[in-house]
């Protein structure tokens, strides 16, 4: 039962890999994949309240981490359903697809259980690698053929980072002489000040600032978000960033002794992050790569929350993350819906959306309008959260600087919306949207808007979900 | 929570609040264009008559927030649902509900692209607004504040005129960047008052004198910009021009009080030290915006340019009272700012009765229609001139009580306003003279009509209050004196307790 999601996942990967063997049908796939991720969220959601150590005490179920599985079980149900055509991805390589979307869920669900340094480094990896190969699966029927120099650069800079990572951890473990997360965070206050500790903590977090995309493990970002199919990206851009969230919890939670020059770096990365995610977001003219570089800027934000070392501050970075998730799945579904054929999406193609698609328009607009942080969205409260969070601890600097970023991004957010609702729409055609996409994108909407309006019970959740692990 | 007197029974301004937003849903479903029209019509009178429902029931007596709602919101940041009405809101709540009506008549014919949406908007932009006059959280009132944004950026930039997104970005980037300091500044109160977002708890205390400057300048930013104060008065003549007739008079009637009711409700009682310090500064500003407001106008050949400039300097007439700080300059801003949304608003639905008929908003192109458009030229005429404040309009006795209360601070400062005054006779004489008389060469205009009754019944109400405030201001001046006293009597004390201090 503790490990009953992990069996499920593996369960759909083994039968994605019979699937792969013969030759089924496009419907067969499709239906097996949607039915496949809602068996596997239900039985997240049935484990919820399971509590255990497995495997020695490398693995541990709490609700921290059930709550997590729950999260990332439902986006990725999110992204199989709106995705389900494929579009983008290679006709005979479709099955094979969603063999490494599940081995990667399955490395991200264990991930967010793993209380070891080897058990999250395979973990991490396990997730890692199976996206590798899906950024190149990308058709090339629309003229694309840049997916292979992005797969390529995703490998390079993720391999670069879990250096990074294993470096520190063997540094860590030959401070400590332990791997265990419990048995580190006994001895670290006695090691607190040592340089070495302190450059083996920041090496470690190194692999999962990659993961969410923090300056200066940013660079793969926009590349990736180009050259992966739509689908891979809305989950690259969703999914992982989730559970990076979840282990920077749990490792920032002991790296709060380490005092000052920790709290200086993290404060640096999230500026940088958010200046450089928002400026370079600015000039672009590729959807996609604007959203890449808009996530940047995100990430520095929910740094914001993970540096008060605080409960609320915690608390307030998942409630963030998860909305955050909410607005990228409602952004990549317009974008997959109106790319017909899975090609990249300019801002300029979604010029009269309004027209063509009503619903898919409203939809982008609730999202970019909360991606940008105006109320009564979750993007203003998770952002009001978080600065609020930063200021009781007198970060007064950084909470305005923060809050000028907010003012420079709304304007690319803006120029979206201005595409879609006042322009017309010079020649293009009708969206076609099936009554999937369209009930998806109004359950979206209404999600984004009451979490926005009413975030009190998620909060209280997340708050209840960090106790069980501080 | 003593400030608050609680609402006994039926909740009158939660329903004025969410009744234009629940009317809104409707039309998500409904997409009939003539439906949507008279829905909106219906939904808006509706709480018109509702919100006059508040008026016998107001107690003058008091400078305590009435029919005050209180409910729990987002506990664990201690946020809450509370509102209430005051001397310094009711009327500019009453003007929001009461011009609705007529943006919404105004637009019958002028809109005639995706009707169902524009009056989402407009119902929306109705929510915000009271909910911005009401909301006594600091955190719902910024929710509002900002919130309102998005459906005024569309009204622009949807059936806006060439230059809508132009317009409408600069609008919104203008705005949010101007609120975005007064976020930090809510936060740090919220820590500086023991966790708590409610504003009243959040006045007359001894913040620190550099934070108070802070604090001032983060409200300064967001209000100034709002009204809009000269230097950032920018994107008002760009978003005025660009907006559709609805769209402009609601900035104008409504959106521009928003900045200095701001000042009367945050800047004053939060930052009273400050205010002290940085008065001079502002009233200088203010003199700056009318001279400058008055010399532009002067110079516009586009009628709505004409009278956004205009509204540069009236508001800098409003700010001079704020700023003077006594009760003739406080009660005359509070007044020029009702006096301002009935004169301003009735002259943009003027100039846009023109351009639905030349589709030009030039003055050359709308010379000499004396004669063939007689009664509205009368009440573009009678609107001018309380535009100039005539004796006898509104406009006379707010600006008057405003002079007055500037002479008794500062001759000088008074006397540096008064060209503000010449000019916009000036400007407001010159349009008139070309709308009604023009040149020898006019174009000609003999095919239009007059106003029809629909027109008529647009303006008649404006009409009505431009000489009900003209001849009898006393009514209106006897709701807003309890808490405009109130409030100068908290500052002096105020000020009197940081002498006294100082003096050990």
């Amino acid at each position: 039962m503790l490990f009953l999601p992990e069996l499920t996942i593996l369960g759909a990967g083994l039968l994605f890999f019979l699937l792969t063997l013969g030759q089924p049908s496009e419907a067969t796939i499709k239906n097996c994949a949607s039915a496949v991720a809602a068996v596997i969220l239900f039985t997240c959601v049935l484990c919820v309240n399971q509590t255990g150590n497995l495997f020695y005490g490398a693995y541990r179920v709490d609700l921290f981490s059930q709550i997590f599985k729950i999260l990332i079980a439902a986006a990725t149900l999110v992204v199989f359903l709106f995705g389900n055509g494929l579009k983008g991805i290679k006709q005979d390589s479709r099955p094979e697809y969603y063999l490494f979307l599940l081995v990667s869920n399955l490395g991200l669900v264990m991930l967010v259980s793993s209380v070891e340094l080897l058990a999250i480094f395979i973990a991490l990896e396990l997730s890692s690698f199976a996206v590798y190969i899906m950024v190149p699966m990308r058709t090339t029927a629309t003229g694309i053929f840049f997916q292979m120099e992005a797969g390529i650069k995703y490998l390079l800079f993720g391999v670069m980072a879990t250096g990074f990572m294993l470096f520190g951890m063997s540094y860590i473990f030959g401070l400590t002489g332990t791997t265990s997360l419990d048995g580190i965070a006994e001895q670290l206050p006695i090691l607190a000040n040592r340089p070495a500790a302190v450059v083996a903590m920041l090496m470690i977090l190194s692999g999962f600032f990659y993961k969410l995309a923090i300056f200066p493990f940013h660079f793969w970002v926009p590349d990736v978000y180009e050259g992966a199919a739509n689908e891979t990206t809305a989950f690259i851009a969703a999914v992982p960033k989730m559970a990076a969230v979840a282990l920077l919890i749990r490792l920032t939670s002991l790296a709060s002794h380490q005092g000052e020059m920790v709290l200086n770096l993290l404060m640096v990365c999230s500026i940088l992050s958010m200046f450089y995610g928002n400026l370079s977001a600015l000039v672009q003219k590729d959807l996609k790569r604007m959203l890449g570089f808009s996530g940047i800027a995100h990430a520095g934000f929910i740094l914001l929350g993970l540096l008060t070392f605080k409960l609320t501050g915690y608390a307030s970075a998942v409630y963030y993350i998860v909305g955050y998730a909410l607005m990228n799945l409602a952004c990549f579904l317009v974008i997959c819906q109106v790319a017909a054929k899975g090609e990249n999406l300019g801002i300029s193609d979604l010029s009269g959306l309004h027209k063509r698609a009503p619903i898919l328009a409203l939809t982008l607009t609730v999202a970019l309008f909360s991606l940008a942080g105006i109320p009564p969205f979750v993007g203003f409260t998770g952002k009001f959260m978080l600065l609020l969070g930063a200021l009781r601890e007198d970060h007064l600097l950084l909470v305005t600087l923060a809050a000028i970023n907010t003012a420079i991004a709304i304007y690319y957010y803006l120029s979206v919306v201005r595409m879609t609702f006042c322009s017309d729409s010079n020649g293009l055609g009708n969206v076609q949207t099936g009554f999937l996409a369209n009930s998806l994108s109004l359950i979206l909407v209404t999600v984004i808007i009451v979490m926005g309006v009413a975030p009190s019970w998620f909060v209280a959740l997340a708050e209840s979900a960090i106790k069980t692990i501080l | 929570m003593d400030q608050l007197l609680l609402n006994q029974g039926f909740p009158l301004l939660s329903t004025l609040i969410f009744l234009p937003l629940a009317g809104s849903l409707l039309l998500f479903v409904v997409r009939d264009p003539h439906f949507a029209r008279y829905w909106t019509l219906a939904v808006t009178s509706i709480v018109a008559l509702l919100s006059l429902t508040l008026l016998p029931k107001f107690d003058r007596d008091t400078a305590a927030f009435q029919f005050a709602e209180h409910h729990p919101w987002i506990e664990s940041l201690n946020i809450t649902y509370v509102i209430g009405v005051d001397g310094i809101s009711i009327l500019l709540i009453l003007l929001t509900t009461l011009i609705m009506p007529f943006c919404v008549l105004a637009s019958w014919t002028y809109i005639k692209d995706r009707v169902p949406a524009f009056m989402i908007c407009m119902l929306i932009m109705e929510t915000a607004m009271i909910g911005v006059f009401v909301a006594l959280d600091f955190v719902l009132f910024y929710i509002l504040w900002e919130a309102m944004l998005i459906p005024m950026y569309f009204l622009i930039g949807i059936w806006g005129g060439p230059r809508k997104i132009y317009a409408s970005i600069k609008f919104f980037l203008y705005t949010l960047a101007g609120s975005i300091l007064l976020l930090v500044a809510i936060i740090w109160l919220y820590t500086a008052n023991g966790y708590s977002f409610f504003i009243p708890d959040m006045m007359w205390k001894d913040y620190p004198f550099t934070a108070q400057i802070l604090l001032f300048i983060a409200f300064f930013l967001a209000f100034a910009i709002k009204v809009p104060m000269f230097p950032f008065h920018t994107w008002l003549p760009a978003a005025h021009v660009e907006a559709p007739t609805a769209g402009s008079v609601i900035l104008a009637s409504i959106l521009l009080k928003m900045g200095t009711y701001g000042f009367l409700r945050f800047a004053l009682p939060i930052t009273p030290e400050a205010t002290t310090t940085l008065m001079p500064y502002v009233l200088w500003l203010s003199i700056a915006g009318i001279i400058y407001g008055g010399l532009t106008a002067l110079a516009q050949q586009d009628m709505k340019k004409l009278i956004a400039y205009s509204s540069v300097g009236h508001m800098g007439f409003v700010t001079l009272g704020i700023f003077v700080l006594n009760i003739d300059g406080i009660e005359g801003a509070i007044l020029q700012m009702i006096n301002h949304g009935i004169t301003t608003g009735a002259l943009f639905l003027c100039v846009g009765m023109i351009y639905e008929r030349t589709h030009s908003r030039e003055l050359s192109s709308a010379t000499g229609i004396g004669q063939y458009m007689p009664v509205f030229v009368t009440l573009i005429g009678i609107f001018s001139l309380s535009s100039l404040a005539f004796p006898g309009t509104n406009s006379f006795v707010g600006e008057f009580m405003i002079l007055a209360g500037a002479f008794r601070h500062d001759v000088p400062l008074a006397l540096a306003a008064i060209p503000g005054a010449v000019l916009a006779a000036a400007y407001m004489l010159r349009m008139l003279q070309k709308i009604i008389w023009g040149g020898t060469n006019n174009p000609d205009q003999s095919w239009l009509t007059d106003l029809n009754s629909r027109e008529i019944i647009t303006l008649a109400p404006f009409l009505f209050f431009v000489f009900w405030i003209g001849l009898g201001p006393q009514p209106f001046l006897a709701m807003m004196h309890s808490s405009v006293v109130n409030l100068l009597d908290q500052f002096h004390g105020y000020q009197q307790a940081i002498t006294a201090a100082g003096m050990y």
